[in-house]
């Protein structure tokens, strides 16, 4: 029989594992960035000969934020708690008002004939708005729009829309798109 | 029979620590799968907005960071404490970030180019304005799809 070789010895190893976990817990961090994720504008040269067609007054949801953090909605002065209702409304048209957006009827899986609100959210802020305002603004408006998703999907199949199957998601979207402009830079509200 | 008998003494054999290296690095593997290497350091305050809509960045590799806030206090003397903008490891001006962006897309895959996301990472007391010309900026570089970052807030009743 040969001659046994003698072992490693394998005290060390736990400290030196300590001493790589250890580096580990340093120079990590455990947060998963998040965030409120949008598609910007491509970029034209000059904002005036913008050739696409004017969209009707009733279809623009205007809202404005000045320097001083206040809003403006549709003309008249509001708080941001208030500001999802309003926004839900205006996409829904639930009652088909004059002054809401107009519908355009299309065919969409699962649902058959839907009407399709033209509705758009403008968005307008001053160079001096805070922006944390401005955010918390920009999640009200995507929230009305989930919140009205979620409805809809609620209603329809009787699960939340984040487990719904990837077609159905796709209809759910179609009917109620995320359609918020930031607008150009402007000068919002007085001095 | 006599061959399982005990021999020796009565007492307690010492508790093994052979496994000890195991649960070590069944530690180390957990937090390195978990956790994300810090890459910048950070060299403005921040304090960024909190929002309840939010999306997750799944893919690490293919987000470029843009930090703005103010100045942290060592830096204040040469830089003011007005918001700036920091890139990588050092502060920047605007006219920085298409620069930046070309930079950010030469290191990545080609395949992986268009699915890039600009993350901006910005203080929730900073003025529009300088937001506002990053936009621009972004525009210009066709850097379109970007991620307000912000922190999770708790819905309450």
């Amino acid at each position: 029989m040969a001659k046994k070789t003698p072992e490693v010895p394998s005290a060390s190893l736990a400290d030196i594992a300590f001493m790589l976990l250890i580096f580990f817990l340093v120079t990590t961090t455990m947060d998963v960035d998040s965030g409120l994720e949008r598609r910007l504008p491509p970029f034209v040269e000059n904002p005036e000969d913008d050739d696409t067609p004017p969209i009707k007054e009733r279809n623009v949801f205007i809202v404005l934020v000045n320097k001083d953090n206040q809003l403006l909605v549709e003309g008249e002065w509001m708080q941001i708690s208030d500001l999802r209702e309003k926004a839900k409304e205006f996409m829904a048209n639930p009652f088909d008002l004059e002054n809401l957006p107009e519908k355009e009827f299309k065919e969409v899986p699962f649902f058959g004939e839907v009407g399709i609100s033209k509705g758009v959210i403008s968005l307008q802020n001053d160079l001096g708005t805070q922006y944390g305002t401005y955010i918390a603004v920009q999640n009200e408006l995507v929230g009305a729009i989930n919140e009205l998703r979620e409805e809809l999907a609620k209603s329809q199949f009787g699960k939340s829309y984040a487990s719904l199957e990837k077609e159905q998601q796709d209809a759910v979207r179609e009917i109620y798109p995320q359609r918020i402009s930031e607008a150009e830079p402007k000068k919002v509200g007085g001095n | 029979m006599h061959k399982f008998k005990k021999k020796g003494s009565n007492e307690l054999p010492p508790i093994s620590t052979a496994s000890l290296p195991d649960i070590v690095f069944m530690l180390l593997f957990f937090f390195m799968v978990t956790t994300t290497m810090r890459e910048v350091t950070l060299k403005v305050r921040q304090t960024l907005p909190s929002a309840t809509e939010l999306n997750k960045l799944e893919k690490k590799s293919l987000v470029s960071y843009i930090y703005v806030g103010v100045p942290h206090r060592e830096f204040q003397r040469a830089f003011g404490i007005e918001p700036r903008i920091q890139l990588n490891d050092q502060f920047a001006e605007v006219s920085d970030i298409t620069d930046y962006i070309i930079a950010e897309r030469e290191s990545r895959n080609e395949a992986e180019v268009p699915f890039m996301i600009t993350s901006l990472k910005v203080d929730e007391y900073t003025k529009m304005q300088i937001v506002q010309d990053i936009k621009q900026e972004l525009r210009k570089a066709a850097a379109l799809h970007i991620n307000y970052s912000a922190r999770k807030r708790q819905e309450h009743f």
